[in-house]
């Protein structure tokens, strides 16, 4: 009997983008989080863990949400109409649900301690920043064209603005020496390299409050970088995604504010993004939302955000909460003041332990400086205490080199997403170690 | 300012399909505020079920409260869960729903499922892992009209158009994939894989063993990738039962070879479950390397843990969900037929169907051209004057004028009657003008022709025939021995059409709608062209008679049974 050959069959291609690694997940922003997951730190059962100290979430207020769902059920249950449920359930409008996007908005300005408005009719809703980042770049810039984007930067930028879109990254580099403000002379200087490089610059990124600094851009600075995308005609983006986590109100300025000020004059180049994830700890809910001064934008994005549409009974709910004044009044000072708390707490203890952090006023996060203690003042130095860090302390925390940093030896500390308790572990962990490393230190020159 | 996808087409916003839920917005029917307003036919929904899950949600109010079986509070896990690999418990629940749907003749690994926001979402992601900008994708026509946004706006590849054909039953053929192919070729662009929707949006037919096994064998041939978007798997309400092609693999001992790892399944809750809202979708592949790209994309289209919670409570009550699928499937059936019977009483005759939540109308017989410019002049009347919003084949790049597709889940059952009723007032309308245009062209040709006529007769011509006689009562006998008081002029159109009938039906009547051969059922085109002039034949009928005569019911199925009925009412009548 005859065998018959099969001949074997070869993979069938994948995508460019399917296979390049734009994704950015081989960073060590990352890696450190494996470590983490391997063996997760708990209190009782393995309190010689590590300790997660590079996720940025905001468990510090979870108290005041439940207490809200507890009074008030029927928004989690389609409120009392009968058809509720089938109404809801069949909604999938991307302009989004009226009364959510106006709860929004008017959240969007209660945050802001009413010092900016904000209109319902250009809220375009979308699962998550992440996701309001790469569609708005999809809608501003053509593949091969730049944006700019002030170093450090979160690490998720690199593929939320770079892997499927086709755009590039071209850093605005931001120095320690000058507390890492944006500079218009470091604005020209990224423009320039880009347009060196044959790159069409379409516009400008940022992130007020600062990810990974935790600290806002003063007004002086803002007004710069809006000067400059004028000068250029290009677009702005400010992702305002941690402007609820600001410890004193009155330290933010909105771009929004800026624009008003200015009476919206030439704001269509201007877009914010923002996201609930942060500000009421909910990034499982995926809430996110391109807010543009400019129509086509808005118009365009909406039918985008098809691709990515908020789940309809998340709407409804958060419809409900941020609608209701009181408690987003109540919420937004209470989580204000225990997330200084918590900054102030964290600083101390390190200023104990002999570490010096960016005098910061916002986010979930502190800009810790370890380059005193770097071998030598390099990527790889960075990396290496990164390491020991990681696996001596067991902490993980994010080296700031995988935030585009340029100096070396700056880390990123977040101190929101654990309890009071485990912040302590993680202090006295971080105090042992430094009163360790320089007594070997002093040995060592002696 | 922006970029080139803001001023490109490709969100295809300005199709017809887009147009006219336009239209229905700024006029939504309402059976007490706008009982004149245009009825919504074109959406694809499923609204026949909701009272299963609201029943469900009433006994189980845990999930809605963020709380576990034991009564312990889960909202905190859900607010933090951001994890792209979806939640666990959801995951498995959604496989074992989706292996119940087939049967349970196929079973899902939940490490190979990928959620996303909708199928909506999952589609243009599977797009992104496979195709480089400027690939294309071969898709069978007709087609849902949302796929040129979904697959080619932002990703940049092209689709080049499968033909299928009416003449087949628009079944997929190997011709037609070869040709489709060659196309892509002679326009420069890399074939990356083929695009299947089954059962099929907009036919509501599932893909017959035939084709599906065409599909695997052309895609192994050409080495290319090939995606089942298997949304309406659970709206499968007939005969032939469906299958799924990771079945087709199994049965072909296919499963752990590389063929098996270019195929990938598109699914959704928003057809089967009627949860548009939720956004779940989800895409199935055996190849790790596309869930590992998928996933990773995810990221920018998660679905709220919320709804992930909710539905994983939902869909791991078994008993809940059997009893779910089989009363949604009965009461498409018994929708879906109602429809069926209802156009076929105006003369209209649909693609026989066994899934979805349309049918694929015929209304060929309507155009004043077989043109698509007819076709858009059809679907204005019927949009503006008629007051229905239905989908245009040209919408959904049919190669045919002439075919629509018409929802028929996404309204109560009153509803539906009154979109039926304007239907046959439509027909009827259209068959009047038509009559009364025929007589305005004798009359002008013999005007020494009386203008009256007995008060129950219309005057009724499908043809060019001559009619000399004069315009008189007389005295005739049909072949089945009635004596009908017929101007004689009428009769001998009649006389045409019931010989041709008879004498065809002599011929036929022992052969079905379907011919089987080698198993497979294939439409009889004779029968076809034959039932096509039957219909046309009762339609004259059915239009000739008064108020009084339709009283009786006349409403049969083909012309002899209405000439049989109209003898054994009026039999005593003669004049």
């Amino acid at each position: 009997m005859a065998i018959k050959i099969v001949k074997a069959q070869p993979p069938v291609e994948l995508s460019k983008i399917a296979v390049s690694e734009t994704h950015g997940e081989n960073s060590p922003y990352f890696a450190g989080w494996k470590a983490y997951d391997e063996n997760p730190y708990h209190e009782k059962h393995n309190p010689h863990g590590v300790i997660q100290m590079g996720l940025a979430e905001n468990q510090v207020s979870f108290d005041l949400l439940e207490e809200y769902l507890a009074s008030n059920q029927e928004a989690a249950s389609w409120g009392k109409k009968v058809s509720g449920f089938r109404e809801n359930a069949l909604f999938q409008d991307y302009h989004g649900l009226l009364t959510f996007r106006k709860a929004m908005a008017s959240f969007m300005e209660q945050v802001r301690g009413g010092k900016a408005k904000f209109d319902p009719e250009r809220v375009v809703l979308t699962a998550g920043a992440t996701a309001a980042n790469e569609l708005l770049t999809f809608i501003l810039a053509n593949p091969g064209d730049a944006l700019l984007v002030p170093t450090p930067y979160y690490p998720g930028f690199d593929r939320d603005l770079r892997w499927r879109t086709g755009v590039e990254i071209v850093p605005i580099h931001c120095e320690s020496s000058n507390k890492f403000q944006i500079t218009p002379e470091a604005l020209e200087s990224a423009y320039d390299h880009a347009r060196s490089m044959n790159m069409k610059v379409r516009g400008v990124l940022i992130t007020n409050p600062s990810n990974p600094l935790g600290a806002t851009i003063q007004r002086k600075f803002l007004e710069q970088i809006l000067d400059f995308v004028t000068r250029k005609n290009i677009h702005l983006v400010s992702d305002e995604i941690y402007s609820g986590s600001v410890f004193h109100s009155d330290e933010f300025v909105s771009i929004a504010e800026i624009l008003e000020s200015r009476n919206y004059q030439d704001s269509e180049r201007c877009h914010i993004v923002y996201s609930l994830s942060k500000d009421l700890g909910l990034p499982g809910f995926r809430v996110g939302t391109v807010y543009s001064y400019n129509n086509q934008v808005v118009t365009t994005a909406r039918r985008m955000s098809s691709f990515t549409l908020i789940s309809s009974q998340t709407q409804f709910l958060l419809a409900s909460m941020l609608s209701d004044k009181d408690f987003t009044e109540k919420y937004i000072k209470i989580n204000r003041e225990r997330l200084r708390k918590r900054y102030e707490m964290i600083v101390n203890g390190l200023k104990k332990a002999g570490i010096e952090c960016l005098k910061g006023n916002a986010g979930l996060f502190c800009w810790m400086n370890l380059s005193p203690y770097l071998k030598e003042a390099t990527r790889e130095g960075e990396l290496e205490i990164w390491k020991t860090i990681m696996e001596e302390v067991k902490l993980n925390i994010s080296p700031g080199s995988s935030c585009r940093c340029s100096d070396a030896g700056w880390f990123r500390v977040c101190f929101a997403n654990m309890s009071e308790e485990t912040l302590e572990v993680a202090l006295t962990r971080l105090y042992e170690f430094m009163d360790r490393w320089r007594r070997d230190r002093h040995v060592l020159s002696m | 300012m922006l970029s080139a996808k803001v001023t490109c087409n490709s969100h295809g916003q300005d199709s017809s399909y887009f147009l006219g839920w336009e239209e229905y917005e700024k006029n939504p029917y309402d059976d007490i505020n706008n009982p004149n307003g245009i009825i919504q036919m074109g959406l694809a929904e499923n609204q026949l079920s909701f009272d299963l899950l609201e029943s469900w949600l009433q006994k189980n109010p845990e999930p809605l409260a963020f709380k576990k079986h034991n009564n312990q509070s889960t909202f905190k896990d859900l607010a933090l869960f951001q994890d792209y690999h979806g939640l666990p418990a959801f995951k498995n629940a959604l496989v074992r729903f989706m292996s119940e749907i087939r049967g349970n003749t196929v079973s899902f690994d939940p490490n190979n499922l990928v959620l996303t926001a909708g199928a909506t979402s999952a589609n243009e992601t599977l797009m992104f892992c496979l195709a480089d900008p400027g690939d294309a994708i071969l898709i069978p026509t007709p087609y849902y009209p949302g796929f040129d946004r979904d697959l080619k706006w932002r990703t940049g590849a092209e689709i080049v158009p499968i033909h299928c054909s009416s003449s087949n039953g628009f079944k997929i053929t190997k011709p037609a994939l070869e040709d489709a192919y060659k196309q892509a070729e002679k326009q420069n662009l890399k074939v990356k894989g083929v695009l299947v929707t089954n059962p099929s949006n907009p036919l509501g037919t599932s893909l017959s063993l035939h084709e599906l096994d065409l599909l695997v064998n052309f895609i192994t041939t050409k080495n290319i990738h090939l995606i089942s978007d298997e949304i309406y798997s659970g709206t499968v309400f007939s005969y032939p039962c469906f299958t799924s092609i990771m079945e087709v693999l199994k049965n072909r001992n296919l499963m752990n070879t590389e063929i098996a790892k270019r195929v990938h399944i598109v699914y959704s809750l928003s057809k089967d479950l009627g949860l548009p809202g939720f956004r779940i979708g989800a895409i199935y592949s055996n190849d790790e390397r596309v869930v590992s790209a998928a996933t990773k994309m995810s990221s920018f289209g998660l679905i709220s843990s919320q709804t992930q919670y909710l539905l994983s409570e939902i869909l791991s009550d078994h008993l809940f969900t059997k009893n779910y699928l089989s009363e949604n499937r009965r009461r498409l059936r018994e929708r879906h037929e109602k429809m069926v019977k209802s156009l076929q009483k105006s003369g209209i005759r649909c693609l026989q169907s066994n899934s979805g939540l349309f049918c694929w109308v015929d209304m060929r017989h309507l155009l004043s051209s077989e043109t698509f410019e007819g076709e858009m002049e059809l679907w204005s009347k019927i949009v503006y004057e008629v007051g229905l919003n239905i989908s245009p084949g040209s919408s959904c790049h049919c190669s045919e004028p002439g075919w629509f597709r018409v929802c028929f889940a996404n309204m109560s059952d009153a509803t539906l009657d009154v979109a039926m009723q304007r239907v046959k007032s439509f027909v009827d309308s259209i068959v009047k003008k038509n009559i009364q245009s025929r007589h305005q062209q004798l009359l002008k040709r013999d005007s020494r022709r009386s203008k009256s006529l007995p008060k129950w007769v219309f005057e009724l011509s499908f043809h060019q025939r001559e009619v000399g006689d004069e315009l008189k009562k007389d005295r005739a006998l049909n072949p089945c021995g009635l004596e009908v008081a017929y101007a004689s002029w009428l009769w001998k159109i009649i006389e045409y059409y019931h010989y041709y009938i008879f004498r065809s039906f002599r011929h036929h009547h022992n052969i079905g709608a379907t011919i089987a051969t080698t198993g497979v059922a294939v439409g009889n085109h004779a029968f076809q062209k034959w039932q096509e002039n039957d219909q046309l034949a009762l339609l004259l009928v059915q239009s000739s008679l008064n108020e009084e005569a339709i009283d009786e019911d006349l409403s049969l199925k083909t012309y002899r049974g209405a000439w049989k009925a109209l003898e054994a009412a009026y039999n005593h009548n003669l004049i």
